[in-house]
């Protein structure tokens, strides 16, 4: 037992890695990756909805109707949608204001809504636990490696830091939109010739 | 008169919804393998975006303000959104049988398509009158159909090439997108 459940936890951080496995809860991971900070802050916010509709789900999978289940999953992933949103009001209003409407989008990321439906609807409680923040975990580095490398190519600096010395030219592009899509199609390039070997 | 259309234009070139603000990545994604797909999912995103932007506009100015509980907004708007989405999919199989089944398996997706809530969320954030934010609604939608179809257009063909193996199919359909978005930029010198 307590193997599955290690396995469940690893899945999500390479096999199955989202967004780049899954290519699920893809315009976060566009928006909000022109820093790495921004990147793994919205990485943590979507970990928390994550393991807590996770949990919950998988306690009430038995008393809910398969009917109307959908609903009922999005009723659960809106409520700790709303309780984030007003936690990084309070605490973190910097990355909040940065994060803008983001936030409440949380609600429609596919890979929240789709690991309850594929997960944790048909998984005991532990196990559950153990997916969601495996997924979470692993959604957060591919945020953080993202944003990372549009960060640095994009600006010439990670979090204030220089990377590549005072010489290097900002290649400005990485940070707008078309740079965003290029980035993570490269990546997922080099995502599968790793996965090969 | 000006206003709107510099606004309705801007909606859907300038300010594309896919390519310039990031919404509906998935359903760019996921629906643009087949031009079929990709024309069904557009006419259900115009139909039920309309709606769901005039509707989620009225709860929120005569509702979630009105009785100041807009902290609950995430929530009424996710909930009239899945709703009506359950609504327009009942009411056109029974009345408009050959929409139904063009639009068929794309109207439950739109729940989980985040340019309708978006939009939703814009709307209200941007504090539109009740007019300019349903012509809004209605530009994003068609700029999301545009920038859909077109990049449906440019996949069938890349498919069509010898794509190197790591880079086959999502990969290069990013890579794909940037090029289509870089395009769209273009535009910005429009207005």
């Amino acid at each position: 037992m307590a193997k599955t459940i290690a396995q469940e936890f690893k899945k999500g951080l390479w096999d199955e890695i989202p967004p780049f496995r899954l290519v699920l809860g893809l315009c976060p991971v566009l928006a909000v990756t022109t820093t790495a900070e921004n990147g793994v802050g919205m990485g943590l916010a979507t970990t928390f909805v994550l393991i807590c509709s996770n949990m919950l789900v998988s306690l009430l999978r038995n008393n809910i109707p398969s009917k109307i289940r959908v609903p009922c999953f999005i009723i659960i992933i809106a409520t700790f949608v709303i309780l984030v949103e007003l936690l990084m009001q309070a605490f973190a209003y910097g990355l909040f204001l940065e994060l803008g409407i983001f936030i409440p989008l949380i609600v429609v990321n596919c890979l929240v809504l789709g690991r309850s439906e594929a997960f944790a609807s048909k998984n005991k409680f532990v196990p559950s636990l153990a997916d969601g923040l495996g997924m979470g975990i692993g959604f957060t580095l591919s945020l953080g490696v993202l944003g990372a490398v549009r960060e640095s190519l994009g600006t010439g600096m990670i979090s204030g830091v220089q990377v590549f010395g005072p010489s290097f030219e900002p290649f400005e592009f990485m940070v707008q939109a078309p740079g965003a899509f290029v980035a993570l199609g490269l990546l997922l390039c080099i995502m599968n010739i790793l996965g090969k070997k | 008169m000006g206003d709107i259309t510099v606004l309705v234009i801007s909606s859907i070139f300038i300010n594309n919804i896919i390519l310039a603000q990031y919404l509906g990545a998935c359903p760019f994604v996921g629906t643009s393998k087949k031009m079929e797909t990709a024309i069904g999912m557009s006419g259900a995103v115009v139909f039920v975006l309309t709606l769901a932007g005039t509707i989620t506009w009225v709860i929120n100015t005569y509702f979630l303000v009105a009785l100041e509980i807009e902290f609950l907004r995430t929530i009424a708007f996710i909930m009239v959104i899945a709703s009506l989405v359950q609504f327009v999919e009942m009411f056109l199989k029974k009345s408009i049988p050959s929409l139904y089944a063009g639009l068929g398996i794309f109207l439950p997706l739109i729940t989980t398509n985040c340019a309708v809530m978006g939009v939703c969320l814009l709307n209200v954030q941007d504090e539109l009158t009740f007019l300019t934010a349903i012509l809004r609604s209605i530009a994003f939608a068609i700029g999301f159909g545009l920038a859909l179809i077109l990049f449906a257009g440019v996949r069938e063909r890349v498919n069509l090439g010898r794509t190197p193996g790591p880079l086959k199919d999502t990969s290069i359909g990013l890579v794909t997108a940037g090029m289509l978005a870089m395009a769209f930029i273009g535009f910005q010198g429009m207005v």
